[in-house]
This record gives structure tokens, sequence and C-alpha cells, in this order.
């Protein structure tokens, strides 16, 4: 990324040699993330982050096609509020965070224009059945644009594979290793897309704006990699993780896996219910003991907030206080679960008292 | 010693953080989010938050944001309505202090392992056990014992309140000096929850049927004005009621919501000998009725010496008329600057 913020600093859309040099970074990271994503250079479309992108597919979507919009109860915020804007439905999960696929098939009608499946919950990592969401959309709702965001699948899924089906499909950097504020929205070939942005020809002119040359080239290289290693690492972050869930539900009383079985979720992801224990003290203690983790959605001042995820899968706001999420990735390593597993259930007990 | 500082965002809790780190101690700063709903200022503005996170990292101690807004909802925004409702006047400061800052977060503290709680309050804690004390703050204009005089003497052991000894100048001249970013920022006013734009009549509004009715003029008992809204009527009010009868200036004397009637009276009627009180609280141990006290009935009034008789306060001399609601502060008659108690006006 260096050179793009230094000696290479150039607009790719100007003509001049700096400039075009940005320009050749630009279309190869566009080719590296295409490949990595399955899909054709001319469908990648880079945006300024995750949000960005799912708000794009979204409301440039519904601005193409019209009709109504349907998003499942666990769509991350960013798709959910702006669904919420068009005065969509949402389609409820069921326990473990799955779509109901016979409720979604009641939502749709002839008149859908967008629907918006995740492939994987960013929050307790439940995997969608995303084939299936596709085939009743295709049945019911023939016109409908159907969007996945994929931000919370990539690195553990193959999206060349898993996010096929969807004629749109939102990627973000920094959850691949990638830097923040750096997104992509793959637009499948003959996918109406409305402009949200209005400005220069950049993307088509589907997403106007000068691009983060070094930003996309990092997304690129991290993208790369992340797919390269996915063979080795998902299997070793998954032994990692089982061995976190593992150690915390059968070493705590009261600590229970939110959202059942474990093997429909993607392998970074871990999320308890610790029961009696306010997930704000948790996080403070785990934090000061050197273990980071995480729960539900911040609001603007940085509170916590119950999530929206936990409260679709049917918990209370009082059990949603008791979430905690866990996250790894390919920087996780044996000696990390060790300092979580002597680290949590120590705090665990000092807050229960 | 493990501090927790509850820091609000404003000059006050900020130099309590500050001096605290000086002292030696190690200190970590809690914002919290008590209300969900739109307000200009007060404990809840991200602006606000804003300001302790950021004097948290110029003093170098940990700022984290606990959300307490489900309890600030049952404990001090739902009293406070059906307060209203019923025609009293109550004190939401003074709940939030027993109910959250005091209550759900001393009780976070203690979980957390801190030793001591802090915040920004005017007062100061002295004594030992079996013997503490809550005194007045140093500057006596900003004394805020008052709202703390419900504080128990087990929960006293583990507050702090560092810029008790200090006059609110020598407190802006300490953030200036270290050049906090809130050395200049105004003393907070209002009710945190009420926004300016809507004031009390439209946050009450939403959430209570207000109802007009009569004023009547308690000596001749004729009907001498209307109100638009006996929920807003606090009794002791002169200002507001719009009615003057031969150019006397009227209070309200009795608020009756259910009847729709507030009963006004000249200044000769506004005057008590004696307020009913109830949900008495004690720094160390009771008073014995009949014992001798220094009563405080609003936030900076003056203490006028009374006698205690259990379920009320009998004053020496005439005192003005206490609104149901209003708490009822009891100081030590020859320790004047010493809270012995607390109680709401029934």
């Amino acid at each position: 990324m260096l050179p793009y913020l230094t000696d290479r600093f150039g607009n790719p859309s100007g003509s001049h040699s700096v400039a075009r040099a940005a320009r050749l970074a630009l279309d190869d990271a566009r080719d590296d993330v295409a490949a990595a994503l399955g899909c054709e250079p001319g469908e990648v479309v880079f945006t300024g982050g995750g949000t960005e992108a799912d708000n794009l597919a979204v409301l440039g979507g519904h601005g193409a096609v019209g009709g109504a919009v349907v998003c499942s109860a666990v769509e991350h915020h960013a798709v959910l509020l702006a669904c919420r804007s068009l005065e969509g439905t949402t389609v409820p999960v069921d326990a473990a965070g799955v779509v109901d696929l016979d409720a979604l098939a009641d939502a749709l009608h002839p008149g859908v224009g967008l629907v918006s499946v995740m492939l994987a919950n960013n929050e307790i990592g439940t995997i969608q059945p995303l084939d299936e969401v596709v085939a009743v959309v295709r049945d019911r709702a023939p016109r409908a644009v159907v969007h996945t965001d994929a931000i919370a699948a990539v690195p553990w899924l193959d999206v060349t594979s898993a996010a096929r089906p969807a004629d749109l499909v939102s990627v973000s950097a920094h959850k691949f290793g990638g830097p923040t504020g750096v997104g992509v929205l793959v637009v499948r070939g003959g996918t109406a897309l409305g402009a949200v942005l209005h400005g220069g020809a950049q993307e088509h002119g589907r997403r106007p704006g000068t691009h983060d040359v070094a930003g996309i080239v990092g997304a690129a290289a991290a993208l790369t990699a992340a797919v390269a290693g996915r063979h080795t690492e998902i299997p070793r972050v998954r032994a990692l993780r089982d061995r976190l869930a593992d150690g915390l539900v059968g070493g705590v009383d009261g600590v229970v896996e939110t959202g059942g079985d474990r093997s429909a979720k993607v392998a970074g992801s871990c999320h308890v219910l610790v029961s009696g224990v306010n997930q704000e003290e948790l996080l403070l203690l785990a934090d000061d003991a050197g273990v980071c983790a995480s729960a539900g959605a911040a609001c603007a001042s940085g509170a916590l907030e119950p999530s929206h995820v936990l409260l679709a899968l049917g918990l209370s706001a009082a059990d949603a206080r008791t979430a905690v999420r866990f996250s790894l990735g390919y920087g996780t390593t044996d000696a990390d679960i060790d300092v979580a597993l002597a680290v949590i259930p120590k705090v665990i007990e000092q807050l229960r008292g | 010693m493990r501090v927790l500082v509850a820091m609000s965002g404003g000059v006050d809790s900020s130099v309590a953080a500050s001096l605290l780190v000086d002292a030696g101690h190690e200190v970590v700063g809690a914002t919290l989010k008590l209300w969900g709903g739109p307000s200009d200022s007060g404990c809840c503005s991200v602006a606000d938050v804003d300001d302790a996170r950021r004097v948290a990292d110029q003093i170098g101690v940990a700022h984290h944001v606990f959300n307490f807004t489900d309890d600030f909802d049952a404990s001090v925004v739902l009293p406070y309505v059906e307060d209203h409702a019923a025609g009293r006047t109550p004190n939401p400061c003074i709940e939030c202090n027993r109910h959250i800052k005091f209550g759900r977060l001393l009780e976070r503290a203690r979980r957390l392992g801190f030793d001591a709680l802090a915040t920004g309050h005017y007062a100061r804690v002295d004594g030992d056990d079996g013997h503490r004390r809550l005194r007045r703050g140093a500057d006596r204009a900003k004394d805020q014992s008052y709202v703390l005089s419900m504080l128990g003497g087990a929960d006293l052991a583990q507050i702090l309140l560092p810029v008790g000894a200090l006059t609110k100048a020598e407190v802006r001249a300490h953030a200036s000096g270290r050049g906090l970013r809130t050395a200049d920022k105004p003393d907070s006013q209002d009710v945190c929850f009420i926004g300016s734009v809507e004031g009390r009549r439209g946050f009450l509004g939403d959430r209570l049927a207000l109802h007009a009715g009569e004023i009547v003029d308690g000596g001749t008992g004729a009907v001498v004005g209307t109100v638009p809204a006996v929920e807003l009527v606090t009794v002791g009010q002169r200002r507001g009621l719009g009615v003057a009868v031969d150019g006397r200036r009227l209070y309200a004397l009795t608020v009756d919501v259910e009847g729709r009637r507030v009963v006004v009276g000249g200044a000769d009627a506004s005057w008590t000998e004696q307020v009913r009180v109830c949900r008495p609280s004690w720094v160390d141990r009771p008073l014995s009725p009949g014992s001798r006290a220094m009563a405080q009935t609003s936030a900076h009034g003056a203490a006028a010496p009374c006698t205690w008789l259990g379920d009320a306060v009998v004053f020496d001399r005439p005192h003005p008329l206490v609104a149901p609601g209003q708490t009822v502060a009891l100081y030590d008659e020859n320790e004047t600057d010493a809270v012995t108690g607390s109680a709401v006006a029934a």
C-alpha cells in the first residue's frame, strides 16, 4: 500500500504518468479481486467500505428495479436499515439464526424487486442456505434482484461458489486482513443497479468518487492471501474455535453457545451467552487481562445495545445483554486460546461473586 | 486504590479524575449512557461522551461507556412521569444518584474489583466506619450535598468526591492548567433527559395525559383562572399561573390532579409550619423522633432549624411550602455542614 501513499500517489482517473501508474495498480487489484470472488473484473465495484457496498446494493437495486424490498431479520444494520428506509419487510429466522424459508416464501410475490439475505451472520456466524433462498426467490419473485452480504463470510467460505447464485455480493476488506474503509460490491453482468451517489464516471458511474488506490491495492493483496491460505487456515482456526467454545461451555457453569449447532457457523466465530453476567462487565475485565472480545452493536456514544440479531433468535433483551463474541482469525494462535481459557472463566467467577 | 470515576464529560468529573491520577490512584473512567431519546445535553449526548473519552485519554486513563438505559427508564424516568401524573414534583437527579450512580454503578464498581467510586460532586466525605460523614462542598455556592443526602454510610465508605474540597474557580483553574478540553465547558443545568426544545411539557405530554384545570382561590372558593395542565403545577409555584386577585401575588397551595384543581392563596398562605415526609434514609443511624436538625428543601436553599418527628419535619419558623416529591435533606443541628439523612416530602 505504501507506494500508493507516497511516490505513486496519483489519481487513477487522470492521464499523466503518475496517474497512469495508479490506474494500472487499480486494474491489477480489480483482476485479483475478481479472481478471488469468482466474477469478471467488470463486475467489481470498489466502494468506501462494507456499509457503502450494502447500501449501494439495496438502494441501487431498488432504484433500478423498484418494487417491494425483503430482507432477513438478522441482516447487518447496513442492510436492515437500508431496507427499512424503503419500508421493506423482514423475514424471521429460527433459533439458530437461519432464515425461515416458509416465511420467506410467504413474504415474496411478483411485485418484490429486491431480496437481501446475508451469507454468514456477522455476530453469531450462522451460515444461510443461500442456494435455497435464491431458489425460493426465483420461484416466487422472478423479477427480484438478489443481494447477499458476504462481509462476514470472507475469508471463511469460498465465496466463488457460496455466493454464486446472488446477483449482488458485498465484501469488506478489513474482515479479511485488508485496510478499513474499502469494500466491494460484485454486480453480476446484466444486473440493473441505480445510482446512489452522483458524480464522476468511476466504476462506470456506479460508485463515483476518486478511488482509494492504496486501500484497494491493500484489499486485493489481503483477499488474495486470504483465499490462498484458506485450505490450511480454516481447519486450524476451526480447531482453535472448537477448543475455545468447548473450554468455555464445558469449563464454566451457565455458558451456552448461541444458536446451537456449531457446524452451521463459520470457523472463526465463537459466540456464547454467559448466564448472570453483564457483557459490558465481562468485556471490560477481559480487556484488562489482554483478551479483546466484543458484543452486539454499539450506538454513537459507544454504549452497547441489545443485539437485534439475538432478539431475532427469540432471546430476551436481558439474555442478549449476557452475550459475548470471540472472533478468531488467521492470526489467532494456540497460545491466544490458552490465554482466553485462563482469563474468561476467572472473569466470570469474579463477576458472579 | 483502584478507582472508577463517573465521567459525564463536564469539567467537574474531568477534574475529579485528574486529581485522583495526581494522587497516584489507578483510575478508570466510565460514562453512563442513561437515556436513549433525543436530548440536548446531559449525561447522554454523544458530544459529552466524546469529551469524557478524550479527557480520559489526556490524563492517561482507560475509558468505558456503560449502558444503563433500561435501569434509568425504570428507576428514574418512569417514576418521574408517575410523580407528575399524581401532582408531585420529583427530583429525578436525586433518584438517578440513588438508583443509578450510587446504586447500579457502585455495585458494578465493586464487582469489577474497584476499591472506590468517584464522581465530580461538590460535597465531602469524612469520618470512619460507624461515624461516616457527608459534608457540604467547600464551595458553598456549588454545594451538592443535598442531592447526595440519601446516601448511606456503607456506600459513602466507597465514594470519593475529589472536587468537594475545591471551589468551582479552583476546579476550572486545575482544568485549564492541565489543558483539559472541558475547562471552559458550561455547567449543565437541566434534567438530562428533557430536551430544551420539547421542554418538560412536551416530554410529559408524550408520556401521560395532561389535564386542564381550574385555579381556585383557597380563601373565597372562587374560580379565578385555569391552567392548561394540572400535572405541571408545583406546590409553592407563583410564576406562570397567570392569576392575580386584587393585585396580590398568588401561590399554588395544593395540586389536585383527580379534581383537576389547583388551590391558590396569597403570600401569607404560602408558608407552613411543617412538612410531612416519607422514605427516610440515614447516613449512620436514624434520628429519633423529637431530635433537632436543620432541614434543607431545595438544592441551593438555606437549611432551616427544625424538629424531626419521624413522619414529619416541624420548622421552628414558618417555611415556604415544600412540594410533594421534593427531597428534604437533614443536617446535623451542631455540625451544620454534615448531612444526617434525607426524606421525601409526602
